[in-house]
C-alpha cells in the first residue's frame, strides 16, 4: 500500500534535548566531529491511493495536527510506495 | 452551589485533585468526559494535569483535538473561565487558545519542586483574590515546562499584561520571559504549568514557615473564579 510521508523536525533554533543527548553520548565514544545531532519524525499515512486531494488532505494535516508550527517546521510531504521507501 | 466542570482524557492525572480543590474553594465539582459534546451546564472549566495520551505526538496535542474540546473553546470564547494546568496548560496552546508552546525543560529532566510564583495579573477570574505582585508557593512538576514563543508574541503578551504568573527565584525550566503562566486578553482563560490544585489544603500543601506541608497558596485560584461567576 502506498504512504504519504510527512517529515517534521524540531525549529533549529530551538533545544532539542534528545539530540543534544544523543550529541552527549557520541562525544563520549570520542566522535565529537559529529558536532550536533537533531532528532525529528517521520509520519507515514497509509491510504489506498495516493491523489491530489489525499495529498492536499496530508498537507493540512501536516500543519494542523503532525505538527506545531511554534516549536516545528514540516520538512517534507512526498510520497512513497510502501512504508520505509527512500524519498522518489 | 457553583458547578465547575473537570474535564477527564485518558492520561489525566491530576484530575481527581482539581476536582478536590473545587470543593475546597467552595463549588461543585463535575465530572466532565473528553468524549463528551457536552459540559453539562457548568459555569466554569479546569483542564488538569496529566500525561492525555501518554504525551505522544506533543504535549496536550491530541487531547486538544478531543471532542469535549470543541465545547470547552466554544464556551471560552462567550466568556466561561477556563483554567488548564500542566498538561492542561499544553492543550490551551495546542487548541490555540493561549498563545506560544511548551517545550522540553532545558535542563532536560523531569523536575518536582516547591515553586515560588509571582502573580502579575489579578484581573483575571483566576487571580482576583491576589494582590499584585503576590508571591505564592505551589507544587511544579514536568518534564516539559519551557516556554516559548516568537519575539513579536513575547512582545505583545508583556506589552498587554498577558504574563499572569511569572517564575520568582529561579526559573526552572529555562521559560522565555520566567513565564509560568498566561491569560488571554478577556481574562477568562488561564493557563500555567505549575499545579495550584496541590496547594489547597492543610497538611497536603507545599511546607511553610508555619509548618510543614501547610501551604494552600493555590485555593484563591479556584475560589475567584467561583467569585467571579457569582459576579
Amino acid at each position: 500500500m502506498p504512504v504519504i510521508v510527512v517529515e517534521v523536525m524540531p525549529k533549529a533554533e530551538l533545544l532539542d534535548p534528545a539530540g543534544k543527548a544523543v550529541a552527549g553520548a557520541l562525544a563520549k565514544q570520542g566522535r565529537a566531529h559529529f558536532s550536533q545531532v537533531r532528532i525529528g519524525k517521520r509520519f507515514e499515512l497509509t491510504v489506498d491511493e495516493v491523489t491530489e486531494a489525499t495529498l492536499d488532505e496530508a498537507r493540512e494535516l501536516a500543519d494542523d495536527l503532525l505538527s506545531n508550527g511554534v516549536i516545528e517546521d514540516v520538512l517534507r510531504i512526498y510520497s512513497a510506495a510502501a512504508p520505509l521507501d527512500p524519498p522518489a | 452551589m457553583t458547578r465547575v466542570g473537570v474535564v477527564t482524557v485518558p492520561g489525566s492525572l491530576d484530575d481527581r485533585d482539581a476536582q478536590r480543590a473545587v470543593r475546597l474553594a467552595g463549588g461543585e465539582p463535575v465530572p466532565l468526559w473528553h468524549g463528551a459534546h457536552d459540559l453539562d451546564g457548568v459555569a466554569a472549566v479546569v483542564l488538569p494535569g496529566g500525561f492525555s495520551y501518554g504525551d505522544y505526538l506533543r504535549c496536550g496535542a491530541i487531547a486538544a483535538h478531543s471532542p469535549i474540546m470543541s465545547e470547552v473553546i466554544a464556551a471560552a470564547e462567550r466568556g466561561m473561565p477556563v483554567l488548564g494546568i500542566c498538561n492542561g496548560f499544553q492543550i490551551l496552546v495546542e487548541a490555540h487558545l493561549l498563545p506560544g508552546g511548551l517545550v522540553a525543560n532545558d535542563h532536560g529532566a523531569f523536575l518536582c519542586r516547591d515553586q515560588v510564583l509571582r502573580v502579575e495579573n489579578t484581573s483575571t477570574a483566576w487571580t482576583s483574590l491576589y494582590e499584585p505582585g503576590q508571591h505564592i508557593t505551589v507544587p511544579l512538576k514536568n518534564g516539559e515546562g519551557g516556554y516559548i514563543a516568537d519575539a513579536a508574541t513575547l512582545e505583545r503578551l508583556e506589552g498587554e499584561g498577558l504574563v499572569a504568573f511569572r517564575y520568582a527565584g529561579i526559573n526552572p525550566n529555562g521559560s522565555a520571559n520566567d513565564i509560568a503562566g498566561l491569560t488571554n486578553p478577556a481574562g477568562n482563560i488561564v493557563g500555567l504549568m505549575p499545579h495550584p490544585e496541590h496547594a489547597t489544603e492543610p497538611g497536603f500543601g507545599p511546607d511553610t514557615d508555619a509548618a510543614m506541608r501547610s501551604g494552600t497558596d493555590g485555593l484563591a485560584l479556584f475560589r475567584s473564579a467561583l467569585e467571579r461567576v457569582l459576579a
